[in-house]
């Protein structure tokens, strides 16, 4: 019952989050904004819109937006929302999480390639390289965090951390949380990586893969990237913020873990709203050394660990 | 035609093989020895346990889909070259044979004839189509690499039994302990190295990306899915069993060595458009994934903790067979692609999956498992690995600690890079539109090359969805192997690794995953289905003419790739262009090259051949072909050797 709460939140809410930090960075750049709900309403635009099809194309190009979007939503069962009891689903540990985001990538990279234009050749390239560049990263902040809390499990590792009270005075706990933050916005698509906005084919990253999608399969390309940065966001809060997440099935217990979930979110919200707002993207190559710079955090934070125990 | 059943022979063979394994996995073992067959080393010894039994296993199932596969690749074969198709039976069967002896060998000199048996017969097979010149170099560096790797095997074990007194591996493990631990590392590094040299680990790849696209390719799938993995199968016993518990360094050499080979064999493998050299590349990336295993498993070893190195080496073990099924899979899927098209080169392909679909959904399904995306089988044993390294923290010194960490940053970018190089792979062979007029025409292969790709494909399906089916076995190898069973926990739906540390349900993964996937078809299906679907041009500027020209190459799909990681390739580009006489404004042609170095090809390799070549031609100044002299030399050895046998 709390897992199908919990799921609905996601899968209904992540479209939300992304309206919240457009309106964000809208005001943050003087400008009025569009509506909250404007993401709702352009997914049931794109829901009743024809769909054109690439005559080049086969069938992974029509298969993949349904691959995408499940695999997101098996990864919205698996991550504990509101509460670790019942909350989530144990069909693996956040290695699978990982890889479930690498199957959505690897699907929708080869969807680029295959209407045979240049643009999605070249997002898929470097959509490829941009995730492959992350997944050290991902792993070693993984590690990080699972030397503090003895497990990979996300609800008994959310547990063991919200018992340790000085968590955020340890260093190796903040060097994981930004490195895991700069990775966020690699594998979401943000700036200063990707520009979710362009409007510059030669500049896109992932929006040049998905150049080729319309109607109801862009619908469900854009819901499950929306789904994908409110599933990242939600980690980030729950497990390096590990407080105020349920930790019963109780109705009050679930409810403050909702209050806490949607202040948490606000907060990285409004930290990547200004963010977007005040660095321009970075040059394609020199991504990586932004990557590699948050690899570095990542293997402070182990190495602290192993020297300060 | 008479020619053709002698194909035959290899499917009983392989069979049998599988029917030993089977047995030898269900408990059966024996002990033989033949004093009588080859009396000088001890006669012939032959032994059957878990492990040999498990990589029993991995020869049938690598070896029966390409038995069945060799029959399509004849069937088109010129009437003149009849004879080599029974040429290909014969060596293939001496090839299976002497596999399968050579994991039951139990004494030296056993080990040895069959050693060298397997890579005789590998060297023939390499040598089917020996009237390319580049086939015959292969064949050669092929010959002088496993040669090499022997050399070093025979002397690593001289040492061993001249220090124990003993031809017989199980009387080396009993007296490991007592041994001088100088001459045991002597002996690690030499037979290690021979080993690593037919696993193809880095620095001792460099026959694999020749030899793989020389042979024919149901002959590269069984070399690389298989005999590959008795280098792994040699390391595994002397690291375990032959030469006893080492010192903590082995099991870091390995580590490291496996950490390097995974990330270059991969990096290699991305920008290379030959598909079946970028398959023998990602064989040096799986190997170093093996190697990973097997690394942690040493130093878990040697720190006493013995149930996480029965989970590391259970771990290396399912990705050496999960490795066998998609690596066939793949060089299988590569061979039906030559045969239809007549090309290796992926710069040439395109659109296959609408001429060629069952094959396209096949090779995707390999393609997938390589890059281990969840529910196939790669992604059990890669997450499988992880966890034994993650559990790594358990080791209490701090060194070592920092050495996994790296081992685990390697682990990920390899997975990264793999699911890129695949995409690559799959997507510009596979998809968009024909390159070239022979891509063009080609068509779907005969139903033999399709049913034994399919049984590869169930195979990663199975293995992935319950792996429970290869972990219980594995259990009992590595409890005959340390003594102690890996802390795993398997039920038929899941796998919990290190008591509470880690948990995955694959096969509900898979369940779920199609339930979800299902659900939203569905949902399009019952509320959509009077919505429009329009078939048009792929949207291009506003161009009028969309053709081929315009898609993303191979190259350029790799041009990121290479340029993060220019200090790997050492990349060489030259630009010429032409202009026209009239006016140098106006262009005619423009000539580009981009070609990428091997580091330890340059760095190692050429100046030890040159070095080679300069002491050879020193030596040869003896041999002056003058009869007088030669009669000198026999006479001053003679007085030499009377001297020293006095």
């Amino acid at each position: 019952m709390i897992l199908l709460v919990q799921w609905l939140l996601v899968v209904a809410g992540a479209p939300l989050l992304v309206g919240f930090i457009r309106k964000t960075k809208a005001r943050l750049q003087g400008r009025c904004g569009a509506n909250l709900w404007q993401p709702y309403r352009d997914l049931r635009k794109l829901f009743i819109k024809e769909v054109v099809i690439s005559e080049t194309t086969s069938w992974i190009f029509r298969f993949t937006p349904y691959v995408v979007i499940g695999a997101m939503l098996v990864a919205a069962l698996i991550v504990p929302v509101l509460t670790t009891a019942g909350g989530a689903l144990s069909l693996g540990n956040i290695v699978l999480l990982m890889y479930l985001f690498l199957l959505a990538t690897f699907f929708l990279a080869l969807a680029g390639l295959d209407a045979g234009s240049s643009f999605g050749g070249m997002g898929s390239s470097r959509e490829m390289a941009v995730a492959a560049l992350a997944e050290p990263t991902v792993m070693i902040a993984i590690f990080a965090i699972s030397l503090r809390a003895g497990t990979t499990g996300l609800s008994d590792m959310i547990n063991v951390l919200a018992g340790d009270r000085l968590l955020l005075l340890n260093p190796g706990h903040l060097l994981a949380f930004f490195s895991l933050f700069i990775v966020t916005l690699a594998e979401t698509g943000r700036l200063p990586v990707d520009n979710p906005s362009t409007h510059l084919e030669l500049t896109m990253i992932h929006e040049a893969m998905i150049l080729e999608y319309s109607g109801r399969y862009l619908a469900l390309i854009e819901w499950a990237s929306a789904i994908k940065l409110f599933l990242f966001f939600t980690l980030l809060g729950n497990i390096f913020i590990p407080w105020g997440i349920g930790r019963t099935e109780q109705p009050a217990a679930v409810l403050l873990g909702l209050v806490a979930l949607v202040v948490k979110l606000a907060a990285l919200g409004v930290s990547l709203a200004v963010l977007e707002t005040s660095v321009a993207k970075l040059r394609l190559f020199r991504v990586p050394a932004l990557l590699t710079g948050s690899f570095m955090l990542a293997l402070l934070a182990v190495i602290s660990f192993f020297f300060l125990r | 035609m008479a020619n053709r059943i002698s194909l035959w022979l290899t499917v009983p063979l392989a069979v049998l093989v599988l029917v030993g394994g089977a047995a030898g996995l269900s408990g059966w073992s024996f002990d033989v020895v033949l004093p009588h067959v080859l009396p000088i080393g001890g006669g012939v010894a032959l032994g059957l346990d878990r492990l040999s039994a498990f990589f029993l296993v991995i020869i049938a199932a690598g070896v029966l889909p390409c038995a069945v596969f060799a029959f399509a690749y004849t069937r088109h074969q010129k009437p003149e070259r009849d004879g080599m198709t029974a040429a290909l039976a014969a060596g293939m069967s001496l090839f299976i044979v002497s596999m399968a002896c050579l994991v039951l060998a139990r004494n030296v000199l056993t080990f040895l004839v069959f050693w060298e048996a397997m890579s005789l017969a590998s060297y023939f097979l390499i040598m089917t189509e020996n009237d390319r010149s580049e086939t015959r170099r292969a064949g050669w560096l092929y010959a002088v690499m496993t040669h090499a790797g022997l050399a070093c095997i025979l002397l690593g074990f001289l040492t061993m039994a001249q220090s124990s007194g003993s031809l017989s591996m199980t009387a080396w493990a009993q007296a490991a302990a007592a041994i001088d631990p100088s001459k045991r590392n002597v002996a690690f590094v030499l037979v290690a190295a021979g080993f690593l040299s037919k696993a193809g680990a880095i620095p001792f790849h460099i026959w694999l990306p020749r030899a793989h696209p020389a042979a024919p390719s149901h002959i590269s799938a069984v070399m690389s899915a298989v005999m590959i993995k008795l280098g792994v199968y040699g390391l595994v016993r002397i690291g375990f069993e032959w030469l006893g518990v080492g010192p903590r360094w082995w099991g870091v050499l390995i580590l490291l060595i496996g950490a390097v080979s995974a990330v270059a064999g991969v990096l290699y493998a991305i920008i290379d458009s030959d598909l079946k050299r970028l398959l023998a590349y990602s064989t040096v990336e799986n190997v170093g994934v093996i190697l990973l295993g097997i690394g942690a498993g040493l130093i878990f070893h040697s720190y006493d903790l013995d149930s996480l190195a029965a989970l590391s080496v259970a771990a290396a073990l399912l990705h050496c067979l999960n490795h066998t099924i998609f690596k066939a899979l793949l060089f299988l899927g590569a061979g039906a692609i030559v045969h239809a098209t007549g090309t290796r080169n992926i710069e040439e392909m395109g659109g296959l999956l609408r001429r060629m679909p069952q094959t396209g959904a096949l090779f995707l399904i390999g393609s997938l498992a390589i890059s281990a995306m969840p529910p196939l089988n790669g992604f059990v044993s890669e997450w499988l690995t992880f966890q034994a390294l993650l559990l790594s923290f358990r080791v209490p010194e701090q060194f070592v600690n920092l050495v996994f960490a790296i081992a685990i940053a390697a682990l990920a970018l390899t997975a990264g890079l793999a699911a890129a190089c695949f995409v690559r792979a799959f997507g510009i062979t596979f998809l968009a539109m024909p390159r070239s007029e022979c891509v063009k025409q080609a068509h779907e292969v005969p139903w033999t090359m399709r049913l034994s790709m399919g049984v590869l494909a169930v195979l990663a399906a199975v293995l992935g969805i319950a792996p429970v089916v290869a972990l219980r076995p594995l259990g009992y190898v590595t409890a005959q192997l340390l003594g102690e069973q890996p802390d795993l926990a398997f039920s038929l739906s899941g796998v919990v690794a290190g008591g509470s540390f880690a948990a995955i349900a694959p096969g509900w993964v898979g369940l779920t995953l199609a339930v979800v996937i299902f659900a939203v078809w569905l949902g399009f299906r019952l509320t959509g289905g009077s919505l429009r679907k329009r078939y048009y041009d792929t949207w291009g500027c506003g161009r009028a003419v969309h053709s081929p020209n315009l898609e993303y190459t191979a190259a350029a799909f790799a041009n990121p790739f290479k340029r993060v990681f220019a200090f790997l390739y050492r990349p060489v580009t030259a630009i010429e262009i032409w202009p026209h006489g009239e006016s140098r404004l106006f262009v005619k042609t423009i000539k580009y090259r981009h070609e990428s170095r091997s580091i330890i090809e340059e760095g190692i390799y050429a100046p030890l051949a040159a070095a080679i070549r300069r002491t050879s031609a020193r030596i040869r100044a003896v041999q002056s072909g003058n009869v007088h002299s030669y009669l000198l030399y026999m006479f001053l050895v003679l007085v030499v050797l009377l001297l020293v046998a006095k």
